[in-house]
């Protein structure tokens, strides 16, 4: 089942000698459960596509669908795109991100206060995701007291909070070194399989490319057709997901 | 869990500072409300202790309180002898600035209608009201005597037999009440001797008789009916107490009222723009937070509410310290300052307002903040 597609977008900025091509008729799909990656030079356009299958803006054309419902068309939204984005999808950035005068519990516990869930209930979903990410014994520890890699886990955990269906992610191990990025990435694809959580995420990264299902590229707004990776990587025992 | 409250933990001290010094300007608004109640309520001390129903005053004027006013000496028998007439006697007061050991005491003297008059309503709290005809003085407690103690007022020596609280002119001066022989006496000696400088309107000239005759109805009498007797009378003006009291707001209290009415808007103004510049701060301190709250598709109102409670409580906690300094601090004041239930509940209310308006830039400010800010690295 496709947890995410997005067709036939286009995207412009600017206009006249200023206008800019950000997105071309790009078509994309991605299962529930499947670890997509987006590669591109800078400029290409990773980004205007991950923010509109986001619905962190709108596209001047083409349609979104998010777990088989069609959410924007013709570049019109047809739901609440905060509502939607509040309960199906989850983002992780470059930088963490973390608010820094919560704990990482509470930085997680955000997520579900965002979505009316409160007290001992958010508390323990919290402890759980926590746990689930290897950081349980970091609760209680302010972002500046983590590691960065602890610090990206955690937004990782803030971001399943709901439970998405889909986690979109921009570039979620430009900040770390070789070993932490794999890691997070292998994390990812866990998610991925263990949850039936779509991902795509965008990378520069060629050195973590075995950790994704597939591969698009994209080049001047235009995404080149999905390369398959097929040669699944091999993750580490974990504890099941909460 | 509440966002607002975990982030002002996070800036606690920078949050409480903020909240005290905001606090001191509500605590100069209370002060400044405190500061006109007490001049009313000393402005008027004379007039409601005197126990008197109307005012005999000289024609075409409003009394002694809004202008200078002499009244014949005979008018106090005249006034004795109309039906419904309880009591009836003379009222005269003036500034004097007597030495005393060693240093200068200002007050203003009032005559008591001796003998039905003995400053009994004057409230003493220390000894007694007057028993003599001559020679004995009430005064206030600001002035620092002692009962006992014996004062020189123009040629003759008085000695303190009562102390009360409260007892100031409109003018913020404490009172001291003596007979009303005795105050001709002292007024007549300052007159001949002439070597102080009295305000005008006072004692600059000795006036040939009372400033007014003060006067009380019969128990069962209409003071309408008695007042509509001395309306016949072609020498003088009656007004009721309650005129009086106008004359005193009007003439003494109302452009003081209109200052520091001013002076409080000024301040309700600028706390306003600290809070709402304080808010402002914060808010734009938290961009980041704000468009990844945004982003993750949080509702408008909790970032609403986020704001407004933070402006909320900024503005409670500096009301808590105005009230605070109001208990600690207003007491040392050199005039009276009335802080009632009132004044309190109206600059709490200012408080919250203040907030609510404070915050709107605020808001305004997050709700044009984009959630993609947060992938701007």
């Amino acid at each position: 089942m496709l947890a995410l597609r997005g067709e036939r977008l286009d995207k412009t900025y600017g206009a006249g000698d200023n206008r800019v091509v950000a997105l071309h008729d790009v078509t994309l799909g991605v299962e529930a459960g499947e670890v997509a990656a987006l590669l591109g030079p800078s400029g290409s356009g990773k980004s205007t596509l991950l923010t509109t299958l986001g619905l962190l803006q709108l596209p001047d054309r083409g349609s979104v669908w998010l777990a088989g419902r069609e959410v924007v068309v013709g570049g019109r939204a047809l739901a609440d795109l905060s509502a939607l984005r509040r309960r199906q999808i989850g983002f992780v950035f470059q930088k963490a991100n973390l608010v820094p005068f919560l704990s990482a519990l509470e930085n997680v516990m955000v997520a579900f206060e965002i979505n009316g869930e409160r007290g001992r209930v958010a508390r323990r979903r919290a402890l759980d995701l926590l746990g689930y990410l290897g950081l349980a014994d970091r609760a209680d520890h302010r972002p500046d007291e983590l590691s960065g890699g602890q610090q990206q886990r955690v937004a990782i955990a803030r971001a399943l909070a709901m439970s998405p269906p889909l986690v979109l992610a921009d570039e979620p191990t430009a900040a770390l070194d070789g070993a932490r990025s794999r890691d997070v990435m292998l994390l990812f694809r866990r998610i991925a399989h263990e949850r039936g959580t779509a991902v795509v995420v965008v990378t520069h990264d060629h050195r973590v490319l075995d950790a994704f299902d597939t591969v698009h590229e994209m080049e001047d707004g235009v995404l080149a057709p999905p390369r398959a990776q097929g040669r699944p990587l091999t993750t580490p025992a974990d504890p099941p997901p909460p | 869990m509440n966002l607002a409250y975990l982030d002002l933990r996070h800036q606690l001290r920078r949050f409480v500072a903020t909240a005290f010094g905001l606090g001191l300007l509500f605590a100069i608004v209370l002060a400044m409300g405190g500061i006109y109640r007490g001049m009313v309520e000393d402005a008027v001390v004379l007039v409601e202790r005197s126990g008197a129903d109307l005012w005999l005053v000289q024609r075409g004027t409003r009394g002694p309180f809004a202008e200078r006013s002499t009244v014949p000496a005979v008018l106090e028998d005249r006034a004795r002898a109309v039906a419904g007439v309880a009591w009836a006697h003379p009222f005269s007061s003036f500034t004097l600035e007597p030495e005393h050991a060693g240093r200068s005491l200002r007050l203003t003297l009032v005559g008591l209608g001796w003998p039905d008059d003995r400053g009994a309503s004057l409230g003493v709290t220390r000894g007694r009201a007057l028993e003599r005809s001559r020679g004995e003085i009430v005064v206030d407690a600001s002035l620092g005597l002692a009962l006992g103690e014996t004062l020189t007022l123009g040629d003759d020596p008085y000695r303190v037999v009562g102390i009360g609280a409260g007892l100031v002119a409109s003018g913020g001066d404490p009172l001291g009440f003596v007979t009303h022989a005795d105050l001709e006496r002292i007024q007549s000696y300052l007159a001949a001797d002439a070597r102080r400088a009295l305000p005008p309107g006072d004692s600059d000239s000795a006036p040939s008789g009372a400033q007014a005759i003060l006067v009380r109805v019969a128990p069962g009498t209409s003071v309408a009916a008695v007042r509509a007797r001395f309306a016949s009378f072609t020498d003088v003006d009656v007004y009721s107490q309650s005129d009086e009291r106008s004359f005193l707001l009007e003439g003494v209290v109302d452009k003081a009222r209109r200052q520091i009415g001013l002076f409080r808007a000024l301040l309700a103004l600028v706390s306003g723009i600290v809070v709402s510049l304080v808010v402002f701060n914060m808010t734009v301190a938290k961009t980041r937070e704000i468009a990844l709250l945004k982003l993750m598709g949080a509702r408008t109102r909790l970032i609403v509410s986020m704001i407004v409670q933070q402006a909320l409580l900024l503005s409670v906690l500096a009301y808590g310290v105005a009230f605070a300094a109001s208990q600690v601090a207003f007491g040392l004041f050199p005039r009276r300052v009335v802080v009632g239930a009132e004044e309190l509940a109206g600059v709490f209310v200012l408080a919250v307002g203040i907030a609510l308006v404070a915050s709107l830039a605020a808001v305004r400010r997050a709700l044009q903040i984009p959630p993609t800010t947060i992938l701007a690295g």
